[in-house]
């Protein structure tokens, strides 16, 4: 497997010295692996703190910036980061309005933020916490580790990033974050396994002619293999997984979101199918986002978000963001 | 009885092991995880190594509350805060004193392991490191062998369970036929005391 990269065990730190210096807006400390906006911390205003395993690039480090996360923890590929990362990022954005962590469902994830909670708290930072958990393709029961966190964490972080640039206070700032949260579904397909560096060959293993059905953004297998189907073939699978879970009464945001390795070719294309089904099934799409931004490496692939939105959180999306991976109105 | 030297000694034999076995963990973790345990481990061993050679602490228990410290801000994943709370809570529980004896330290592993169940949510069949780690435990009485032969049995017989906690939980039936990595990460922890011990 061919990559761009210099040495696997640097991948990330690599990748950070480009940020840095592509990107003065931001501060990004190499070492410590914390990405925060360069204006922070702003008097009187909710810090937004996100993180996760590398390898989703935007997410999470392109989304810090005005009107979206005050600053992001980016983990060795495919793991979480550690609660130093996270307590570091806190204490840089802490205003004394306190700090929301954005955590997406994942074991290591939700151990390593609830271990920096707690630091934090005994660092007298007030703390809240929104896990994100959007992924309709897991089972979510006793016996698994609940729906994973995907494309939702976009929407969580626009929308709360949005209304801390506002002023809200913490309380706000984190209802509504989960009010995104619970509005949202995903669900998202694999055309091809993905490669970390550390591995160096494709993480699981899929022929070329069969699709994953359900795929997580590390590769986690979903809910079935079938032979490669086409466009508008799985946009009706992808939205009507969706609609098993939710009904919507409101319009919708929609994710169109790309794996890594799909072209916007593809991904427009696609993109017209899902708005096909939608309108089928008379859901109105208030906004349309097409891109990479939730990605998996290299995976082939794309998955689709919808976020049930009022006029509230609507305006909240359309709000100003400046950020390296989502900008507009600026 | 057991010395601070005795633990330096424990976690510098499970780094080595780590380092050893760091591409079948990572191997064991492909299928049904996401291939990072052995890279993320040895990656945490090495610094505990380096922190006990810098940091010498006189006591058990401080000796195993700084490498569970170090691991939990190395690791990452799962892994960091599942192993670091293990150790950590272990050595709270060996107290301060100089030495311990064979029984305190089951006592205070077992302490260690219910800590790490309390966290992960985990009970033994889930699949997990617990698997291993708990028939440590109660073979740990009758010596460090016998209690890394019930470690490895441990993790041997995950390999027909379904996971019901983190990643591989998500593959459902698909989980069954592959040992779980991080019961056989903890089936080195607890191999690791042998060569310690001399045994």
């Amino acid at each position: 497997m061919k990559m761009l990269i210099n040495v696997a065990e640097t991948v990330v730190a690599d990748a950070l010295r480009g940020m840095a210096a592509a990107h003065p807006d931001l501060t990004v400390d190499v070492e410590n692996r914390v990405i925060v906006r360069r204006d922070a911390p702003l008097a009187g205003k909710v810090g937004l703190v996100s993180g996760g395993g590398s390898g989703h690039e935007p997410l999470h480090g392109g989304f810090v910036g005005p009107g979206m996360l005050s600053a992001a923890c980016p983990g060795e590929v495919f793991t979480s980061p550690v609660p130093d990362q996270m307590l570091r990022a806190a204490a840089a954005v802490n205003s004394g309005a306190g700090v929301l962590f954005i955590v997406k469902n994942y074991t290591g994830d939700v151990l390593n933020f609830d271990m920096a909670a707690e630091l934090a708290e005994d660092e007298g930072i007030q703390i809240a916490k929104v896990l994100v958990n959007d992924d309709v393709a897991v089972t979510d029961s006793l016996y698994t580790a609940g729906r994973r966190g995907t494309g939702a964490t976009l929407f969580v972080e626009k929308i709360a990033g949005a209304a801390a640039e506002e002023g809200a206070p913490l309380e706000r700032v984190e209802s509504l974050a989960r009010q995104v949260n619970e509005n949202s579904r995903s669900f998202g397909v694999a055309l091809s396994a993905c490669t970390t560096p550390a591995k160096g060959s494709p993480t699981f293993d899929l022929p070329p002619g069969e699709l994953e059905l359900g795929v997580g953004i590390h590769g986690e297998p979903g809910r079935e293999r079938r032979a490669m189907m086409t466009s508008r073939e799985i946009a009706d699978f992808s939205v009507h997984a969706i609609l098993e879970d939710m009904n919507p009464r409101n319009p919708v945001l929609l994710l169109v979101n790309g794996m890594g390795a799909t072209p916007l070719l593809e991904l427009y294309g696609f993109s017209a199918e899902v708005q096909r089904v939608l309108g089928e099934r008379g859901i109105p799409v208030a906004r349309t986002l097409v891109g990479n931004y939730v990605t998996s490496l290299d995976m082939a692939g794309a998955s689709v978000t919808l976020c049930q939105v009022d006029e509230e959180l609507l305006r909240l999306w359309d709000a100003p963001v400046k950020t390296p991976g989502l900008r507009w109105g600026v | 009885m057991l010395d601070a030297d005795f633990f330096r000694r424990w976690m510098t034999a499970t780094a080595a092991s780590v380092e050893r076995e760091a591409q079948r963990l990572t191997a064991l973790d492909s299928p049904i995880g996401d291939a990072d345990h052995g890279s993320n481990l040895q990656r945490g061993f090495i610094a505990v190594v380096n922190v006990l050679e810098k940091d010498a602490p006189d006591t058990p228990g401080a000796v195993l509350q700084l490498a569970g410290r170090q691991l939990i801000s190395t690791v990452g994943g799962a892994s960091g805060p599942l192993y670091g709370t293990l150790l950590r809570r272990t050595g709270k529980a060996l107290g301060d004193a100089s030495e311990v004896s064979g029984e305190q330290f089951t006592d205070a592993l077992r302490a260690g392991v219910d800590a790490v169940m309390a966290l992960g949510g985990a009970a033994p069949g889930d699949k997990t490191m617990i698997d291993a780690l708990v028939p440590a435990v109660d073979a740990l009485s009758d010596s460090f062998t016998a209690a890394a032969a019930a470690a490895e049995e441990g993790a041997a017989a995950t390999i027909p369970l379904q996971a019901r906690k983190g990643r591989a939980s998500y593959l459902g039936e698909r989980s069954i036929g592959h040992q779980d990595p991080g019961a056989t990460s903890s089936s080195l922890l607890i191999g690791a005391l042998v060569e310690a011990s001399g045994e």
